[in-house]
């Protein structure tokens, strides 16, 4: 006997019933509920409990009144409200926090009735269950949707509840539909369907299109087929398609291990990156100066809460508001850098110990800054829309944007510090100070003067690498601690004084991390790379890229 | 070879670093204000013992102004016995010997006559052995993992039976979950929590595959590998649920990374144990929404003495402040407290301890907490949904109070083990040998 796939088990009944009843071209067939008993349903939701809403939503759906598709996306972004007064029901247009009356809309017509301050009304409140349910009836009516997109997400989340009426849906929409990569999740689901056919042929074909197709669901579905009872019947009896179906899976499985090793690459090459972005400032500040700075994590802490200052300055603009962060970043943990050496770490030079210690009073000093301030809790940093979700391939590979982000930018990080260095005449100096400060001065370099501005250099980038953390982690006055091990680790495993090093050494700690977490979990993982780095630094004690010449035998 | 000299600075004050060196916990008092020209005589002295400096400030700061409150409150209504009450605060800055030794400064240099204070375990098992030694008295306001229960210690947060074991329940039997991932942070707490769970879902028949335990680093930032893992994981076909036990920082990166990599609170809910709106006041909660917490209180729970107190608590600290699940423990412990002295007519430890159980106070939500044997006490269990405004949708709760149990009865170890401190006056009595083990903990 075939098994469908249940997803989720109560859900296929109510799944049911709808699908018989209602929806899309048995619509017009049917007499339309009048407006009045629509409005009666919709205010039901006040005082039930949460299966019962379901069945009210259920009923609603029911009516195919015009306004159901209207109520169904309120009641899943919680804008459905009952007033206390009479018990009516209203959606409500906006939810803002800062309005003081909210804008009151029929449900049935969706026209404005007036409005009423959010004491006197009581939201209508969905619990999961309730929103998955609701999710499904909204993919049904975006079936017909004019963007292509929002079709394929509608028969994807069709596809995971194959009954009766979704089938047929389905059916009439491959008939009418254009795109491309639509027509291949219907095709994938329909395919689905026909292994359930009595007919072994069809079976067998249906089995042969489903050839790498990556939805967990064929995945599961094709090895269903394969159990078999105690008895030893097996859920698919012919075996032909049986076999067809197990080489169908084993490509399926070597595809999706294939995308999995892609995946943990690119996890690799993210943390990575982001371990690149707090060691260049620190490449500068410890590599080129000599100064160990352990407020160097204080630095981006000071950019992270930049961030959540410009965010604050600017709530109408969050898209643009890191593009304003990140030199804002720069400038801010830039000064705060040249503050710390001309006020402390020049006076100290030369004497490593003594450097390390006050920094890290420094370090503690910021900290209870930042505590005074913006208070101990961490603050609320928000994602802009173009950095959230993920840029998907297939449904078995996806890659998330903020991360791509963070990848780009911390490649443009890197390229602008070593053009600074490279091609400007602050470069020129900063090479000519740390490679031989007397004979610099010769030369009339300002050493004084290139000590500070290297220092704010560092800091500054240290800023912009907290702008980008602030999308990462919690903007609170211990981010700056949580990562100040990881960048000495990249800058002294990739060569002291060397910023390829430093490019180097953070894309391979990372990779070599994200590569054993998978076997070893993230708290060994992070062991084993520190014991290797240890190791490594016995037999290499300058690095993967150490510095040659006179320059570095002073060190 | 100078080079080796620098790298070992490094590697040593990156220690340094890590460990965040303790800065000494400073000392200050505060005498209650308020009603003070009405009561009289020697002020009953109550300790605080939170980290306002370090990386627990972020929570236990909270604890340390709701206890302030309470102190002042008590001292506007004509303080305790016809005393003063003044509130002695301490700073252990996140820093566990320094809990041992501000406790021992509390109790013998001054003198207070009960300690409301820590939040991690490690901090109160520090603390637990000076309480026992010096007979103080201390009420621990946090959810915890249990498998303890001493003489001088009310535990007025959850137990697990309070807490964990009726969110399982709540996403077995309501949401239908089959398969179940436990992640939580390497440390005591989601250790023995897990262990519990995991016995009890094996109890109700959960198979081996159907279970991932996993567990990070603390203040692990980096969830690309687990999220992925999780969604694998929950791509079965069966209904999938995380239950975290990530503790602090490591939550926020943990959720946007669910929300980057689209997993949803519909498809895969996260139910947590240590995230409340105090957490949630410092994140972008839009991502969130939909996930689920289980406490034994909820800002969003209306009636009038929840009411009361937040509108007291926003006007002492600011319109947007939250209050959480440990302040309503701290306010149940201090009300608890303050009865059994009025009972006692003294605030003697040990004839606090003796009118202790038995003594019943309203919680905030509305029901009775009221002080058992074991010194656990009777608390709702409510489970929310996270909403876009960082409050939660109470969307299931427990049918009245559910007993602490100090012992789990899903742990071979500890099944047959009870803590009563009234008939047996024992923290660890085994019933089946009727043995009492000296030792009140693990």
């Amino acid at each position: 006997m075939p098994v469908k796939v249940v997803t989720y088990g109560e859900w296929q009944l109510v799944g049911l019933l709808l699908a018989v009843c209602c929806l899309g071209f048995s619509v017009s067939a049917r007499a339309q509920t009048g407006d009045e008993t629509f409005r009666a349903i919709v205010a039901e939701l006040g005082d039930a409990n949460f299966r019962e809403k379901e069945a009210i939503a259920a009923r609603l759906i029911e009516t195919a009144h015009p306004g159901v598709r209207n109520v169904v996306t309120a009641l899943m972004d919680g804008r459905v409200f009952i007033r206390d007064q009479d018990g009516q029901a209203f959606v409500v247009e906006s939810t803002a926090e800062d309005l003081s009356e909210f804008t009151l809309l029929d449900p049935a017509s969706a026209a404005e009735v007036g409005s009423s301050p959010p004491g006197q009304l009581s939201r209508v409140i969905t619990n999961n269950q309730l929103r998955r349910f609701l999710r499904m009836a909204v993919a049904r009516f975006s079936l017909s949707s004019a963007d292509a997109s929002v079709r394929r997400d509608a028969v994807r989340e069709i596809l995971r509840s194959l009954d009766a009426g979704n089938v047929e849906l389905l059916r009439a929409r491959a008939e009418e539909e254009e795109d491309a990569d639509v027509a291949y999740e219907i095709e994938t689901a329909l395919a689905l369907v026909a292994l359930d056919d009595e007919d072994t042929r069809v079976r067998s074909e249906a089995v042969g299109r489903l050839v790498g197709r990556l939805n967990p669901e064929v995945r599961n579905r094709l090895a269903t087929l394969l159990e078999s009872d105690e008895e030893g019947r097996f859920v698919e009896p012919d075996p032909g398609v049986r076999a067809a179906a197990a080489e169908v899976l084993q490509r399926i499985d070597l595809w999706r291990s294939l995308f999995s090793l892609i995946e943990t690459a690119f996890f690799g090459l993210s943390l990575g990156s982001v371990l690149v972005l707090i060691a260049i400032g620190l490449a500068i500040t410890f590599g080129v100066m000599g100064v160990i700075n352990m407020a160097h994590g204080e630095l981006m802490m000071l950019g992270a809460y930049t961030t959540y200052v410009v965010q604050l300055w600017m709530p109408e603009f969050i898209g643009l508001s890191l593009l304003v962060a990140v030199p804002a970043a720069f400038v801010v943990a830039g000064s705060a850098g040249i503050v710390i050496e001309r006020t402390i770490i020049r006076f100290l030079y030369g004497r490593p110990l003594e450097t390390l210690l006050a920094t890290f009073g420094v370090s503690l000093v910021l900290q209870q800054l930042v505590r005074s301030v913006f208070s101990a809790n961490n603050r609320a940093v928000t994602t802009p829309a173009w950095m959230s979700g993920a840029l998907e391939f297939n449904p078995a590979f996806s890659l998330t944007y903020n991360r791509l982000y963070i990848i780009l930018f911390s490649l443009v990080a890197f390229s602008l510090v070593l053009a600074v260095l490279k091609y400007t005449r602050l470069g020129l100096d900063i090479r000519a100070v740390s490679q031989n400060r007397a004979m610099a001065r010769a030369m009339g370099v300002r050493s004084a003067r290139i000590d500070a501005m290297t220092f704010g250099l560092g800091a500054g980038i240290a800023g912009v690498a907290g702008v980008a953390l602030s999308q990462l982690t919690n903007v609170g006055p211990n981010l700056g601690q949580s990562y100040i091990i990881d960048s000495f680790m990249v800058v002294v495993f990739g060569g002291v004084g060397n910023l390829w090093g430093t490019l180097i050494g953070g894309m391979s700690l990372g990779i070599a991390n994200k590569l054993l977490e998978p076997f070893a979990g993230a708290v060994l993982a992070k062991i084993f790379v520190l014991v290797l780095l240890i190791l490594f630094i016995q037999f290499r004690p300058r690095g993967l890229f150490p510095q040659t010449g006179r320059a570095a035998e002073s060190l | 070879m100078r080079f080796i000299h620098i790298s070992t600075i490094v590697l040593l004050g990156a220690w340094l670093s890590a460990c965040g060196a303790a800065d000494d916990g400073s000392m200050s008092s505060d005498s209650g204000s308020g009603a003070e020209d009405a009561v009289s005589g020697e002020p009953i002295k109550v300790g605080v013992l939170h980290s306002l400096s370090g990386s627990m400030a972020i929570s236990e700061t909270t604890l340390k102004d709701t206890v302030e409150m309470l102190v002042d409150e008590q001292n506007a209504r004509g303080g305790l016995l016809g005393r003063p009450l003044e509130a002695v605060i301490v700073d252990p800055a996140s820093d566990w010997p320094l809990f041992a030794e501000q406790a021992r400064n509390l109790l013998e240099v001054e003198q207070v006559d009960v300690v409301f204070g820590c939040w991690t375990s490690v901090s109160r098992k520090s603390v637990l052995p000076v309480f026992e030694e010096l007979n103080g008295l201390l009420f621990y306001p946090v959810q915890y993992e249990g498998e303890e229960s001493s003489r001088n210690v009310i535990y007025t947060g959850a137990a697990p039976n309070q807490q964990a074991i009726p969110a399982i329940d709540y996403l077995m039997n309501e949401v239908g979950i089959e398969r179940w991932v436990l992640e939580g942070t390497d440390y005591v707490y989601p250790r023995t929590t897990n262990r519990i769970l995991e016995a009890y879902l094996r109890q109700l028949g959960v198979a081996d595959e159907d279970v991932s335990i996993n567990y990070t680093p603390f203040g692990h930032s980096d969830w690309q590998t687990r999220v992925s893992e999780i969604r694998a994981f929950g791509s079965t076909g069966k209904p999938t649920a995380v239950v975290s036990t990530i503790n602090g920082d490591a939550n926020v990166p943990f959720y946007l990374e669910l929300a980057n990599q689209e997993v949803s609170a519909e498809d895969i809910p996260v139910v947590a144990f240590s995230v409340g709106e105090e957490e949630l006041s410092g994140l972008d909660t839009e991502p969130l929404v939909g996930h689920l917490a289980a406490w034994n209180y909820f800002q969003s729970i209306e009636g009038a003495v929840n009411n009361d107190f937040i509108a007291n608590w926003k006007e002492r600290m600011g319109a947007d402040r939250t209050t959480n699940d440990p302040m309503e423990a701290h306010y149940i412990g201090f009300n608890l407290w303050t009865k059994a002295v009025e009972q006692a007519g003294t605030t003697d430890v040990d004839a606090v301890l003796a009118a202790l159980p038995g003594t019943e106070t309203p919680n905030l939500t509305g029901g009775i907490a009221r002080l058992l044997p074991n010194h656990h006490i009777t608390k709702p269990v409510f489970i929310g949904e996270v909403r876009g405004d960082g409050q939660f949708d109470v969307v299931w709760q427990t049918d009245g109070e559910v007993a602490g149990d100090a012992w789990t009865d899903y742990l071979p170890v500890s099944e047959d083990t009870i803590a009563d401190w009234v008939e047996l006056e024992c923290g660890n009595y085994n019933t089946v040998t009727e043995v009492c083990s000296g030792t009140n903990f693990e």
